[in-house]
C-alpha cells in the first residue's frame, strides 16, 4: 500500500483552478521532489497533504486514511506526516530546544525526561546539539531552518513535506540545510520536497515531479527526466531555471 | 455654610481618590480575567461563538458607559436583586473593560503571522493547545503597553460612578462643591487627582513599549 495516494485532485480559489486533477503515489522510503513554475500549484498541493488546505474533488489518502476538508479532526494526520516552512515559523518566544520539545511534551504527552532527551537527540542530528538554549533570532536562517526540521522530527513522522525550505535563505546557507535532508532521505525518510534546487532534485530524489497547469504534467527518475524531458514544458523549465 | 480650607478639601478628596483606586483595581483585574474569556470566545473556531463575541465586544464599545450603569443599576433592582452602587460600579467597568481588553488582545492576536498557527497546527496541536503554548504567551507579550495605557481610560472610568452614587473622588468633589459653593477650585483639585493617578501610568505604558521595542526577543 503506497503511502501517499491522491486521485485526480480539484482545487480552485474561487474562478482560480490551481489543481486541475492531481494524480500521485508515493511509497514508504519515496524522496520526491515537486518542481515546476509559480501558480504551477505545487505548494497547494503539499498544504492539501496535511489539512493545510482543503480541496474540491479527488481523494487523498494518507497511510491508508482519507482525508477529507478541514471540519475534520486532523490531529492524527499530522502526527504521521511533518512540515517545514519556507519561513521556518519557530516560535520566537521559545529556544531551539524549547521548540523541539512542545509537541512532544503537550501533544504527545511524553515525560520532561524522555522530551528532553529526545530534543538533544533532534538537534544533534542536525548539527546543532550546542544550539539548545539559543533563542530563534541568535539563530542564522539556515540555524533556525535546521531547529525546524529537529522540532518536525521530534514527533517521529511517517514523512516529512518541505516547502521550499531553502527560498528564503542566503546562498551560502543553503548547502547546510540540504546537508540535512539529504541525511534524511540517506536514513530512509520519506520526503516530498516542494523545491527548487534543481541539482538537488536530481541528485537526492528518487522521484521527479513536474507540475504544469495543476496536473502532473511528468513524473519518474529524475536523473533521466532531466536528461531526456519528454516533453517541450519540462524541457523549457529545465533550460529556463538552469 | 460649612467653612472648609483647602486641606480640609484635598483630605475628603484623598479618600475618594482611594475609593477611585480601589474600583479601578477591581475593574482591571476582573475584566482582564473576563476578557481573556471574551478574547478565546471571540477568535474561536466556532463562528457562532465568534459572532457572540463580536456582539458582546460591540456592545460595550458602542454604548455609553454611563448607560451600562443605568442598565445594571436600575435593570437588575427591576429583578428585585437590590445591588450596592459599589458593586453596580464594579460589575459595570468589569464588563466594559473586559469587552475593550478583548478586542486590544484581539487585535494583538491577529497582528501575529499566519505561519505561527500553521506550525503548531502541523505539530497535531489542538487549537486550545496552540492558543494556550504558541499564540497567546507571544500576543499578551505585544498586548503590555496598549494594556497599559487603556488602565488610563478604566480609571477616568470610573468618575461614572458618582452617578450612580459610588462616592470616589468625583463624587466627593461633588459634595464638596455643593457645600462650599466652590466649584472651580475643588474641580481643579479633582482634575489634578486624576491626573496625579493616570500620569504614572501613561508613562508607565510608554516604557514598556519601548523596551519590548528595543529587545524584540521573549
Amino acid at each position: 500500500m503506497p503511502l501517499v495516494d491522491v486521485n485526480e485532485l480539484h482545487k480552485q480559489f474561487g474562478e482560480n483552478e490551481v489543481l486541475r486533477g492531481v494524480n500521485l503515489t508515493v511509497e514508504e522510503g519515496d524522496v520526491v521532489a515537486v518542481i515546476g513554475r509559480s501558480g504551477s500549484g505545487k505548494s497547494t498541493f503539499l498544504r492539501i497533504l496535511n489539512g493545510l488546505e482543503t480541496f474540491d474533488a479527488g481523494h487523498v489518502r494518507i497511510d491508508g486514511e482519507r482525508i477529507s476538508g478541514l471540519e475534520s479532526d486532523l490531529r492524527p494526520l499530522r502526527r504521521k506526516v511533518g512540515m517545514v516552512f519556507q519561513q521556518f515559523n519557530l516560535f520566537p518566544h521559545l529556544t531551539a530546544g524549547e521548540n523541539v520539545m512542545l509537541a512532544p511534551r503537550v501533544v504527545k504527552k511524553e515525560s520532561p525526561v524522555e522530551v528532553k532527551a529526545l530534543a538533544e537527540e533532534m538537534l544533534g542530528r542536525v548539527g546543532l546539539g550546542d544550539k539548545f538554549g539559543a533563542f530563534p533570532d541568535q539563530l542564522s536562517g539556515g540555524q533556525q531552518q535546521r531547529v525546524a526540521i529537529a522540532r518536525a522530527l521530534a514527533m517521529r513522522p511517517r514523512m516529512l513535506l518541505c516547502d521550499e525550505i531553502t527560498s528564503a535563505l542566503d546562498p551560502e546557507l543553503v548547502g547546510e540545510v540540504l546537508e540535512v535532508v539529504r541525511q534524511l532521505a540517506a536514513e530512509g525518510m520519506t520526503l516530498i520536497m516542494v523545491t527548487h534546487e534543481m541539482r538537488f532534485a536530481r541528485e537526492v530524489g528518487n522521484k521527479l515531479v513536474f507540475m504544469h497547469k495543476g496536473k502532473v504534467h511528468e513524473a519518474g527518475d529524475p536523473k533521466s527526466l532531466f536528461a531526456n524531458p519528454r516533453t517541450p514544458e519540462l524541457a523549457s523549465f529545465i533550460q529556463s531555471v538552469g | 455654610m460649612i467653612s472648609f480650607t483647602l486641606w480640609d478639601m484635598t483630605r475628603h478628596l484623598l479618600v475618594g481618590a482611594g475609593w477611585t483606586i480601589v474600583l479601578s483595581v477591581i475593574a482591571f483585574v476582573f475584566g482582564g480575567a473576563m476578557g481573556l474569556a471574551v478574547l478565546c470566545v471571540r477568535i474561536s473556531a466556532n463562528p457562532r461563538l465568534q459572532r457572540f463575541g463580536m456582539a458582546y465586544i460591540e456592545f460595550f464599545q458602542d454604548t455609553p458607559l454611563l448607560m451600562q450603569f443605568f442598565l445594571i443599576f436600575f435593570g437588575l433592582a427591576l429583578f428585585g436583586v437590590d445591588i450596592s452602587p459599589l458593586f453596580a460600579a464594579m460589575l459595570g467597568l468589569t464588563l466594559f473593560t473586559s469587552a475593550y481588553l478583548a478586542e486590544i488582545w484581539r487585535g494583538c492576536v491577529e497582528s501575529l503571522p499566519k505561519g505561527q498557527w500553521e506550525a503548531s497546527a502541523c505539530l497535531a496541536m489542538s487549537r486550545w493547545e496552540q492558543l494556550r503554548h504558541v499564540i497567546l504567551p507571544q500576543a499578551l507579550r505585544i498586548a503590555v503597553p496598549p494594556t497599559v495605557g487603556f488602565s488610563v481610560q478604566v480609571v477616568k472610568g470610573t468618575a461614572v460612578a458618582s452617578i450612580i452614587g459610588f462616592v470616589e473622588i468625583t463624587k466627593t468633589g461633588t459634595m464638596i462643591a455643593n457645600a462650599t459653593f466652590r466649584p472651580l477650585t475643588v474641580y481643579a483639585l479633582v482634575a489634578l487627582g486624576y491626573f496625579l493617578m493616570c500620569y504614572p501610568l501613561s508613562v508607565a505604558a510608554r516604557r514598556v513599549e519601548r523596551r519590548l521595542h528595543a529587545a524584540g526577543r521573549r
